[in-house]
């Protein structure tokens, strides 16, 4: 499952002006690596973030999924790729509120078409493997931020994507919730998940493999592991 | 995704809203119950003007006396004198394809049994009479051809009058007084009840029809003549005969003259029929009005819904839902209060109907069709005024509505 992201742009326009979110993206990210985007407020992580989890389009460029071009997939085809190869964790969690943390990890399952015995089963596991079975059946406003994050990322996994997109998941944490989310982070990048972080903490930064930096649209920094860097 | 997992979330939407979604199915309900209480009652009216007709009995034509003309000015009908017991008797045989002839007159009086009396109408009958009212003897016997003939004073009365001068006991054998003269009792009529017109039909005296004339009501012209045909397709030819052979005999030459009235019971129903079938498709359509209404409060209420859960289509978006996920999502809940609604609209229309005539006076008749018509109506409402907010939801763009405050 590799990216590959060449002349992307993102423009949006505003009354008559033109605001370039994204200004010309090359990026690969090849399978099982776990990078780290950083960058200051308004540089355009969220907007490049959501192009490559299929939730929306760029403007120009070309994106390749898997060596598919994702422009000439259809709203159903983009749907069905985000259900079955992607994994998205929002910053502010992005949980229905009015059923239970289980329903709520089963979801991306029912658009799966997997049936109800199954789901619950497997809704069940990750929540589990987020250490949360205790409170399958609570309604995420009975949960703390960090568990609500917990169940967001068991959603993301349920259907077993090969890449996670998590867009500053720990942005809303305090650091004991926010460690907690890591080690999961971590986790899944050594079974061999690709990830693919948002953060604004150098800290955090720091565990990835990977990380790059965004200012006005652009990449500006690619560093390997350990390499502290300056986001301003 | 699977068809039931939508109905599930549907119901789970509207089960969370539960004041919303009975507000929201109350115009369905309403409009529901309406077209079934209206439509009954519409059929309840029919049924009755059809019961009152064909209680007369069925091929039936009614021989009047007709409207005389007095210098030119027409009378009211059966007020004319011309029709005497020896048309009817040549009705009878000259006519065929006739069951029954039955000549009769009738008028009221005061029947009085020792120091009981009681307001009633006499009638003045023939044997076959009995026939052509289906009336049964409960008990005695029924006015025979020899009492005809010999004018003798008996009388058969109704249940009504039984038991309001006799009481209990068995009035067989007793004498009344009807002006006057004293008339023995040869037999009782069983029940018959209420006509479909709310009249006592019970409440009678019948006597020979030659008595009545020339012993009680000094007449000697007879009222009606009730005819009945020995079957439906041959009541226009019956009819046309008659016509022809009383205007012969009472050598009338332009059918405007006429001194008489030929009566069709078949055709007079087949109007009144029409008639209240309009009835009932007006009052029908009146309700169904308050479907259609319902139908957009329907509408209005899922585009609140849809803009209400921007949020959730995103998140649902976002997680793999396509457009007809969605689509069938919102659809199926609109789809849901409107069988739902129709469903208890059909159950309190149905209570209504029967409800207004236990305690309305209406008769009403409680029919499969209006019930399914109207249930498919509002189905087919909630599918048609869900189209559109279910589309807008289906369109929404993820992110935008992922952003969605
Ligand atoms: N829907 C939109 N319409 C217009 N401009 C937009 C829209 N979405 C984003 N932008 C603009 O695009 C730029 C990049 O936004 P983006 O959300 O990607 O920033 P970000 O790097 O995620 O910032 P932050 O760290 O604060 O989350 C911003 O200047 C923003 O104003
Ligand atoms: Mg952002």
């Amino acid at each position: 499952m590799t990216i590959r992201l060449e002349g992307i742009k993102k423009i949006y326009q505003i009354g008559t002006q033109e605001v370039a979110a994204l200004n010309g993206i090359n990026l690969n990210i090849k399978k099982g690596e776990f990078a780290a985007l950083m960058g200051p407020s308004g540089s355009g992580k969220s907007t490049l973030m959501n192009i490559l989890g299929c939730l929306d389009r760029p403007t120009v460029g070309s994106y390749k999924l898997d060596g598919k071009e994702v422009a000439h997939l259809s709203d159903d085809d983009l749907a069905k790729t985000r259900n079955k190869k992607i994994g998205f964790v929002f910053q502010n969690f992005n949980l229905l509120s009015r059923i239970s943390a289980l329903d709520n990890v089963a979801l991306p399952l029912v658009y799966a078409g997997i049936g109800r015995k199954e789901r619950m089963e497997r809704a069940y596991h990750y929540l589990k493997a987020v250490g949360l079975d205790t409170r399958a059946d609570h309604q995420p406003n009975e949960l703390s931020g960090g568990q609500r994050q917990r169940v967001a990322i068991a959603r993301a996994l349920v259907n077993d994507p090969s890449i996670i997109m998590a867009d500053e998941p720990t942005g809303n944490l305090d650091t004991k919730s926010t460690k907690e989310i890591m080690n999961i982070f971590i986790d899944l990048h050594e079974q061999g998940k690709t990830i693919i972080l948002v953060t604004h903490e150098p800290e955090i930064a720091t565990c990835a493999s990977r990380q790059l930096l965004v200012r006005d649209g652009v990449i500006t920094r690619d560093a390997g592991k350990g390499e502290k860097m300056d986001v301003v | 995704m699977l068809f039931n997992e939508s109905v599930i979330i549907a119901l789970k939407a509207l089960y969370s809203n539960k004041l919303r979604s009975i507000l929201t199915m109350l115009g369905i309900i309403i409009g529901v119950g309406a077209v079934i209480a209206m439509v009954s009652i519409g059929m309840g009216v029919r049924k009755k003007v059809q019961d009152s007709i064909s209680s007369l009995g069925s091929n039936m034509l009614i021989v009047q006396a007709g409207a005389p003309r007095v210098n030119g000015v027409r009378q009211a009908a059966g007020s004319g004198e011309n029709l005497k017991l020896d048309d009817s008797d040549a009705i009878k045989k000259k006519i065929k394809n006739i069951d029954y002839v039955a000549p009769s007159v009738q008028k009221a009086y005061q029947v009085v049994n020792g120091n009981q009396n009681w307001n009633t109408t006499v009638y003045g009958i023939t044997y076959e009479y009995m026939s052509i009212r289906s009336l049964t003897v409960n008990s005695g016997s029924f006015i025979s051809d020899n009492d005809i003939n010999t004018r003798t004073r008996v009388a058969v009365i109704g249940a009504t009058v039984a038991s309001n001068l006799f009481g209990s006991t068995n009035p067989v054998g007793k004498n009344i007084r009807i002006n006057n003269d004293p008339y023995k009792i040869i037999g009782v009529l069983d029940n018959k009840g209420q006509s479909a017109m709310g009249q006592d039909q019970d409440d009678c005296v019948l006597i020979p029809i030659t008595t009545a004339m020339e012993r009680l009501m000094a007449l000697t012209s007879i009222r009606t003549i009730n005819v009945q045909v020995s079957s439906a397709d041959k009541i226009d030819q019956v009819q046309a005969e008659i016509e022809t052979l009383l205007r012969q005999r009472h050598r009338i030459k332009n059918p405007a003259d006429d001194d008489f009235q030929v009566n069709n019971l078949t055709s007079i129903m087949e109007t009144m029929t029409s008639t209240t079938t309009m009835i009932t498709l007006l009052l029908g359509s009146i309700a169904a009005i308050s479907l259609v209404v319902g139908g957009i409060g329907i509408m209005n209420i899922m585009m609140v819904s849809v803009t209400e859960r921007t949020r959730e289509i995103g998140i649902r978006k976002a997680l793999g839902a396509t457009f007809n996920n969605i689509m069938m999502q919102f659809l199926i809940e609109s789809i849901v209060v409107s069988v739902l609604g129709g469903l208890v609209g059909i159950i309190i229309g149905c209570a209504s109907a029967m409800a207004i005539a236990q305690f309305g006076g209406f008769n009403t008749v409680i029919t499969l069709e209006p019930i399914l018509l109207s249930f498919f109506f509002s189905v087919g409402i909630g599918l048609f005024f869900g189209i559109y907010p279910a589309r807008k939801a289906a369109k929404l763009d993820p992110i935008e509505a992922l952003r969605y405050e």
